[in-house]
């Protein structure tokens, strides 16, 4: 009999701690699909950074270790420098990624260490409660931008297309953005990131899927609401899909680079 | 028997391998030896510098405060050296840059013109090779015997062809010295 | 046979001796005066196939040696003390972590920038935990670079024995200066200590899984680990406790350094040896922990103490500590990267002694 539908493997069949329409437990799963697809549940090892999702090693059924805040491609290059032969994903939030972290993303993508990061996007601070992220759109409120993100005359600044910013290093061979607001996104997503495992898992150097990733406690908003505000605010801003593709193999439908 | 050497002359001079070199044969000859480079932003341009320790027995500073001998590479060393050199200490002067007397009268000063005798054997760069003949001879902290198979061990590969004319100057250096 | 004696620096004869311990990764960033460490590091990892990165900075450095060693590699970072401080939250996190690593820090004078000449006025941030949070480390402090190559050696094997960071305490003087040494054995990578606990090569054994993690937001089971953990620093400061003592018997006043000082401070006793005044050396080689049972020991026979150090005066409260007021404890420093001289500390010696 043909398993269609199942809970998968590498994901603990538990239920998470994440606020209702949080999009972390999606991405959760599709990362475990794919590894499961892949068949590396015993060779994987996630960081999982500091942020809301510093809970994905409750989740996850496979290795964890979990790094200073901004510090996780660091680590992770740590990692995987030692276990080459494994799947390293280094699980990033806003915060940590494109604040804190900056440094350490530019040069662990710039030497093109050989491990995925996964990027959640969710143009907010989450775990501390709402306060303005570097991808915080113009215009949005947070309990630090409450009068909603100026970028110059409060000097608060423009947010940060990550995809685009790394694009520029020689490092960076894949490079996507999706999103999981709804099914076909979400479906796309899971494209992206098996794309990236599979680069990885062949040693082809730096890849990175930033998934768009609804907040809605944060944003204020009912879960639905928070969907169609994605849709319609950050989309427009962080264009979906593959923004860099140079892999030497298996480049899939979307082809080369656009 | 513990001899301790404070060497001095500009960049460029071979103070810092003059130092290695005397402390590398000293350890081959089963002496305790200290190599101490004065490091720092200074070091290029201004006056390079090395404190050596060569003795029987354990060393216990480092540091040359007050050295048994001083090695005067140019000009611009000798106030520094004529400063630190203890009462009745030996003076070793470059005479091919150093053309001034030194004031310290208490000082055993060995002139040796390791410019001249090294340019006479075929490369003004050993004459810190020269002045370590010197020193070797004078002091009798480091011999210097096997002097060949030590300088094999202690240059790589590609600079063997150059002991020849090290093992010269260092000859130089000891005849100098009266 | 055993090993010829070659003529290294301090820095290059450390990054030899954890080659030879069988770390297999290294990364750091450059500063003086330990730039020959991570030189001679990029040249000999790459030769033996091993991991070497300049990382972007000593921030990045020390959290690459968390994620290599969370893979359980025997891994090292090294620095100075302006890079040593960046690196205090990566330690805090090894340390929370459980995570056995080696930190080398060839310390220079401060604070600030400071100056890039030899200092010792890293002492309380080494030993004391020098990031947040309620922890130690052992802090080893080598005198020669006989030492630093096999005390190097052996905190990798007291890092996986006692899962925790090691640092090797030296100055920009053990670093820079060249002696003679005989280095450590080789240690075969086959023959080094299997780490259950660490993430990767699950695919081997089946084994649950396994999470490399300073989190706990449970107070009560917070608070436990820590408990635990500050067990294992009893049985630390019950086993790995080192120090050397030159003449204490004989002696009224008993000179204390590590590092340079003790050799400094040797160099002081034997000078009031010669002039007929018996004084004492008692030189801690690990920092942390301190010898505090031997020097209290000491304060009991009645000797009073000279504290020798290159700072305004650290490890003399830890001789404060030990004493615990029944010895008189005095203090020399030079700092800015002055080193003291033995001329100095004689002339404290009979100033003190009235001799």
């Amino acid at each position: 009999m043909e398993l269609l539908y199942g809970h998968p493997k590498s994901l603990k069949p538990i239920q998470t701690k994440y606020c209702p329409g949080c999009g972390h437990g999606v991405i959760h799963r599709l990362i475990a699909e794919v590894i499961d697809e892949l068949g590396v549940q015993e060779r994987s090892i996630i960081t999982n950074p500091v942020g809301c999702s510093i809970w994905a090693d409750l989740y996850f059924d496979f290795d964890s270790v979990q790094p200073a805040h901004g510090r996780t491609p660091a680590a992770a290059t740590g990692i995987k420098r030692v276990k080459p032969d494994h799947l390293v994903i280094c699980y990033q939030g806003d915060g940590d990624l494109a604040a804190i972290g900056t440094a350490e993303i530019i040069h662990a993508a710039n030497r093109g260490e050989k491990f995925t990061t996964i990027f959640v996007n969710n143009a907010i601070y989450g775990m501390t409660g709402g306060q303005m992220a570097p991808t915080t759109l113009i215009g949005q409120k947070a309990t630090t931008a409450p009068y909603g993100r100026d970028a110059l005359e409060a000097g608060m600044g423009y947010p940060i297309q990550v995809c685009e910013l790394l694009a520029t290093l020689g490092g960076t061979k894949y490079l996507a953005r999706g999103s999981v607001n709804n099914a076909a996104n979400v479906r796309k997503t899971k494209q992206y990131i098996k794309k990236a495992f599979e680069a990885q898992l062949r040693g082809e150097g730096f890849t990175m899927v930033e998934i768009l990733s609804p907040c809605p406690t944060n944003w204020g908003m009912q879960p639905c609401e928070g969907q169609e505000w994605l849709e319609a605010n950050m989309i427009p801003f962080y264009k979906l899909g593959e923004v860099k593709n140079t892999l030497a193999a298996g480049a899939g439908a979307e082809g080369g680079s656009k | 028997m513990t001899e301790k050497t404070f060497i001095a002359g500009f960049g460029g001079q071979g103070v810092i391998s003059l130092g290695q070199l005397w402390v590398y044969c000293g350890m081959k000859e089963g002496k305790k030896v200290t190599f101490f480079p004065f490091y720092g932003a200074e070091k290029r341009g201004g006056i390079a510098r090395a404190s050596v320790i060569v003795s029987d027995h354990e060393i216990a500073s480092p540091l040359v405060t007050s050295p048994d001998s001083a090695v005067v590479m140019n000009m611009d060393s000798l106030p520094l050296c004529e400063e630190v050199l203890k009462q009745g200490g030996t003076l070793f002067v470059n005479s091919s840059l150093v053309k001034v007397e030194s004031k310290r009268t208490d000082a055993r000063v060995i002139k040796v013109p390791c410019n001249e005798l090294a340019e006479e054997i075929g490369d003004v760069k050993i004459a810190n090779m020269v002045m370590m003949g010197a020193l070797s001879k004078a002091t009798g902290a480091v011999a210097l015997d096997k002097l060949e198979v030590v300088l094999k061990s202690f240059f790589p590969e590609n600079k063997h062809k150059f002991i020849p004319m090290n093992l010269k100057a260092i000859s130089a250096g000891m005849a100098a010295v009266k | 046979m055993a090993e010829e004696m070659r003529l290294m620096k301090g820095n290059e004869a450390i990054a030899e001796a954890a080659i030879r311990a069988g770390c297999t990764a290294y990364f750091g960033y450059p500063i003086t005066p330990q730039n020959e460490l991570t030189a001679y590091m990029a040249k000999h990892m790459l030769d033996h196939q091993r991991t070497f990165i300049q990382a972007e900075s000593e921030v990045s450095a020390i959290n690459m040696v968390y994620g290599a060693a969370a893979a359980g590699a025997r891994t090292m970072t090294s620095s100075s003390s302006p890079g040593v401080s960046l690196k205090q939250e990566g330690i805090s996190y090894c340390c929370g972590a459980d995570l056995p690593c080696v930190i080398v820090n060839v310390a220079r004078s401060g604070p600030g920038l400071g100056g890039i000449s030899p200092g010792q006025a890293d002492y309380f941030q080494s030993t004391r935990g020098g990031g947040h949070g309620d922890y130690f480390h052992l802090v080893l402090a080598p005198k020669s670079v006989q030492e630093a190559a096999d005390l190097t050696h052996e905190a990798f094997d007291l890092a996986d024995q006692w899962r925790m960071p090691v640092m090797i305490l030296a100055d920009g003087l053990i670093g820079q200066m060249m002696e003679g040494v005989v280095l450590p054995e080789n240690r075969e990578l086959s023959s080094l200590p299997k780490k259950a606990w660490a993430a990767g090569g699950q695919a081997d054994t089946h084994r649950p899984i396994n999470h490399v993690s300073s989190i706990n937001l449970v107070p009560a089971e917070l608070e436990a680990s820590v408990i635990e953990r500050f067990k294992r620093y009893d049985r630390i400061k019950a086993q790995e406790v080192r120090y050397e003592e030159v003449n204490v018997d004989k002696a009224e006043l008993i000179l204390v350094g590590y590092g340079t000082s003790a050799r400094v401070s040797l160099g002081a006793l034997e000078m009031a040896k010669k002039l007929g005044i018996e004084v004492g050396l008692f030189r801690p080689i690990s920092l942390w922990p301190f010898p505090e049972k031997r020097v209290a020991e000491l304060a009991a026979m009645g000797k009073k103490f000279l504290a020798v150090e290159m700072s305004m005066g650290q490890m003399v409260e830890d001789v404060k500590l030990a004493a615990n007021g029944k010895a008189d404890v005095h203090f020399y420093g030079r700092c800015g990267g002055m080193i003291p001289t033995e001329e100095e500390v004689l002339a404290e010696i009979r100033r003190l002694l009235k001799k």
